[in-house]
C-alpha cells in the first residue's frame, strides 16, 4: 500500500524541539517536512504592526536545524503562515532568516514564496461578497481601507503548484494550517479526509500526545484508508484520548472542521491504539463546498501607556471602583477638549482576569491596579496615563486615614508607553479559486 | 437528588478563543461512566453556559456532545474581539473558573 511519512518537528516555528526527538524522527525516513508558523491568538498586534510574536534568534534556531536535514535528505520544507500572521512584511522577516542561515550553511536550493496579501481595490470591487465568519458585521469600506495588512488563508493547491515547480523550500504566507503537511500527499493524489485530518492534527506537533508539548516531534503515517500518528520522543504517547480530544482545541465545532473550500468531516472517524504510543485515524471525509478564503485584517487604534500600581489599605480597597469612577471623572473633566481617549482601569484580585463576566468580584487584602489609556498619539496616552495617576494617587476619599498617597508604585518611572494598539476588523470569508495565490521562485545561496 | 461536583468527573476543563470572536470550553470527562452521566442529568444546556457567565442564551452559539474524546464543548460569543480595548485575555484561556462550580445531579439508587 501507498505510504506517506510527514514530520512536523514543533506546533510553531520558534517553539522549539528537542534534538533527540528530530534525530529519532529522522530516522523514520520523512518524506518531507511541515511546519505551521502561525496563529492568531496573540491577538491584532502582529498582523496590524506587520511584526512577528515568534522571536527571530528562536525561528532561526528551528530552521538552521530544519534546513540542512531537508535538503541533504531531498525532502521538501514547507512552512506555512510565515512570520506568524503570514503578510507581505512577515515573509519578508521569514525569508531574510532562510537567507541568513543558508550564507552561514553554504545552502544553496530553490525556494518558493508564496504571497497572502489581498489587494484593497479588489476587495473593494467585491465587499458585496464577502460574508463575516462569525458573530461579528458585515465588512466595510472603512474596515478594508483602515486594515493595515489584508491577509487570506491559502489552502494546500499553491504549495502543490510550488511542488510542481520544483521547489525545495516553500515560505508561504497566511495559510490554512494542514495545507503545509496535506500539500504533497494531495499531490500524489491521497484522498482529501484523512490527509486534511492527519495535517489538522500534526499543526500543533505534539501536543496531541499526552504529555502534550508544543516543542516536540509528532510523525504521521498516511496511507490511502487513514493515518497512523505517534510522537518520537519516547517520554510521551499518542493516546485514542489524546488524539480525540485535539479535535475539540480551538474550535467551536469538533465534527465538522471547515478550510477553504471544503470542510473535514468527522463524524465517521474512528480512533484505534495500535501500539503503546501510535493511534490510527480512520474514516475522516472531506466534503466540498463553494470555493472562499478566509481574511484578516487588523487597524490601528491608538497608542498605550500603561501604569502598574498596588494598593493594600482596606479602607481605599472597600471604596475602590467608586473612586475608580471619581477620577475618571476628574481626567475627562480636565481634558474636556480631548475628548478622544481611552481610559481603562483592570482590577487584579477583584476582577482582573474575568471583567463583567466574573462571578465572585471580591477584592483580596491587596489589589493590583492597572492604569491603562490609549489615545491618538503615545504622548496624548502618556498626559492621561500621568494624569490619572497623579490624581488617584493623591485622592481624597471618604474615611481616609492614608494621606500620604494610594498607590504602592513598583517601578521608576512608574508609566510605560506601550506602543501601537490594533483591533481586529476583518474576519470574513471572500470567494476565490485555487489558483487565486501565486508561487513566486527565488534561487537562494 | 443528590450531585456531584463536574471537577470530580473531568480531567480537563478549560476555555480557550475559538478564533477573534468566539470562547470555547472544553470539558474533558475522565471515563465513559462519568461521560455518560453528565450527559444524561441533562444540566448542560446553553441555559447553563448563559447563566455562568451572565449573558443572553442566543449568544451561547452551541454545546455538543463529542463521544471520542468523552467530552462536552461550549461555545459562546467573546466578550470583545480577542485584544480589543478593555481586553483582559487575549487568549481566552482563563475564562473556565465559573465552569468548576458546577454540580451534576445523579439518580440515587434505591434501597
Amino acid at each position: 500500500m501507498k505510504k506517506l511519512t510527514v514530520l512536523s518537528p514543533t506546533a510553531i516555528l520558534g517553539y522549539g524541539f528537542p534534538r533527540e526527538s528530530f534525530a529519532a524522527a529522522l530516522a523514520h525516513d520523512p518524506d518531507i517536512i511541515g511546519v505551521d508558523a502561525g496563529s492568531v491568538d496573540p491577538g491584532p498586534y502582529y498582523l496590524g504592526a506587520g511584526v512577528s510574536f515568534t522571536d527571530r534568534a528562536a525561528v532561526k534556531r528551528d530552521l538552521a536545524l530544519l534546513l540542512p536535514e531537508a535538503l541533504k535528505r531531498g525532502i521538501p520544507l514547507l512552512i506555512g503562515t510565515a512570520g506568524g500572521s503570514g503578510a507581505h512584511e512577515h515573509l519578508a522577516w521569514n525569508r531574510e532568516i532562510i537567507e541568513e542561515i543558508a550564507a552561514e550553511q553554504n545552502l544553496s536550493f530553490k525556494m518558493a514564496v508564496i504571497p497572502a496579501d489581498i489587494d484593497k481595490d479588489h476587495l473593494l470591487a467585491n465587499l458585496n461578497k464577502t460574508v463575516p465568519l462569525g458573530p461579528l458585521p458585515p465588512l466595510t469600506a472603512r474596515d478594508v481601507r483602515e486594515a493595515t495588512y489584508i491577509v487570506a488563508q491559502m489552502g494546500w493547491e499553491p504549495y502543490k503548484e510550488a511542488l510542481d515547480m520544483g521547489a525545495q523550500v516553500i515560505l508561504g504566507g497566511r495559510t490554512y494550517d494542514p495545507a503545509v503537511f496535506a500539500a504533497l500527499a494531495l499531490k500524489l493524489g491521497f484522498p482529501k479526509g484523512p490527509a486534511l485530518h492527519m495535517g489538522k492534527i500534526l499543526e500543533c506537533a505534539a501536543i496531541a500526545a499526552e504529555p502534550g508539548s508544543g516543542r516536540d516531534c509528532m510523525i504521521g503515517v498516511l496511507d490511502e484508508e487513514g493515518f497512523t500518528l505517534f510522537p518520537t520522543n519516547p517520554q510521551r504517547r499518542c493516546t485514542v484520548k489524546s488524539v480525540a480530544a485535539h479535535s475539540l482545541y480551538e474550535k467551536s465545532n469538533p465534527w465538522l472542521l471547515p478550510g477553504p473550500g471544503g470542510a473535514l468531516d468527522l463524524r465517521h472517524t474512528l480512533y484505534r491504539q495500535v501500539s503503546d504510543n501510535a493511534v490510527r485515524v480512520t474514516g475522516s471525509e472531506y466534503v466540498e463546498s463553494d470555493y472562499a478564503i478566509k481574511m484578516e485584517g487588523a487597524r490601528l487604534v491608538g497608542y498605550r501607556t500603561l501604569t502598574i500600581a498596588g494598593v493594600r489599605d482596606p479602607i481605599f480597597i472597600s471604596q475602590l471602583e467608586d473612586v475608580l469612577e471619581q477620577v475618571r471623572s476628574a481626567v475627562r473633566d480636565n481634558f474636556e477638549d480631548n475628548s478622544n481617549y481611552s481610559l481603562d482601569f483592570k482590577i487584579y484580585g477583584l476582577n482582573g482576569v474575568m471583567g463583567k463576566l466574573e462571578p465572585n468580584p471580591v477584592p483580596g487584602h491587596e489589589v493590583g491596579i492597572i492604569i491603562e489609556a490609549v489615545a491618538g498619539t503615545q504622548e496624548q496616552a502618556n498626559t492621561i496615563c500621568s494624569f490619572c495617576r497623579t490624581t488617584l494617587l493623591h485622592y481624597g476619599y471618604e474615611g481616609r486615614i492614608a494621606t500620604a498617597g494610594n498607590l504602592a508604585l513598583p517601578y521608576s518611572p512608574s508609566d510605560l508607553p506601550a506602543g501601537a494598539v490594533y483591533e481586529y476588523c476583518i474576519h470574513h470569508l471572500l470567494p476565490a479559486t485555487p489558483d487565486f495565490f501565486k508561487p513566486e521562485i527565488v534561487e537562494v545561496g | 437528588m443528590k450531585k456531584v461536583a463536574l471537577t470530580e468527573l473531568a480531567h480537563v476543563i478549560r476555555s480557550k478563543n475559538s478564533g477573534p470572536f468566539e470562547l470555547t470550553f472544553d470539558i474533558i470527562f475522565k471515563d465513559d461512566t462519568s461521560f455518560t452521566l453528565a450527559v444524561n442529568s441533562g444540566v448542560f444546556t446553553p441555559a447553563l453556559f448563559a447563566g455562568l457567565y451572565k449573558i443572553p442564551e442566543e449568544e451561547v452559539l452551541g454545546v455538543i456532545q463529542y463521544p471520542p474524546a468523552k467530552a462536552i464543548k461550549a461555545t459562546i460569543v467573546r466578550p470583545r474581539p480577542a485584544g480589543s480595548l478593555g481586553e483582559t485575555d487575549v487568549y481566552g484561556a482563563q475564562q473556565h473558573a465559573p465552569l468548576l462550580t458546577i454540580q451534576v445531579p445523579v439518580e440515587e439508587e434505591e434501597d
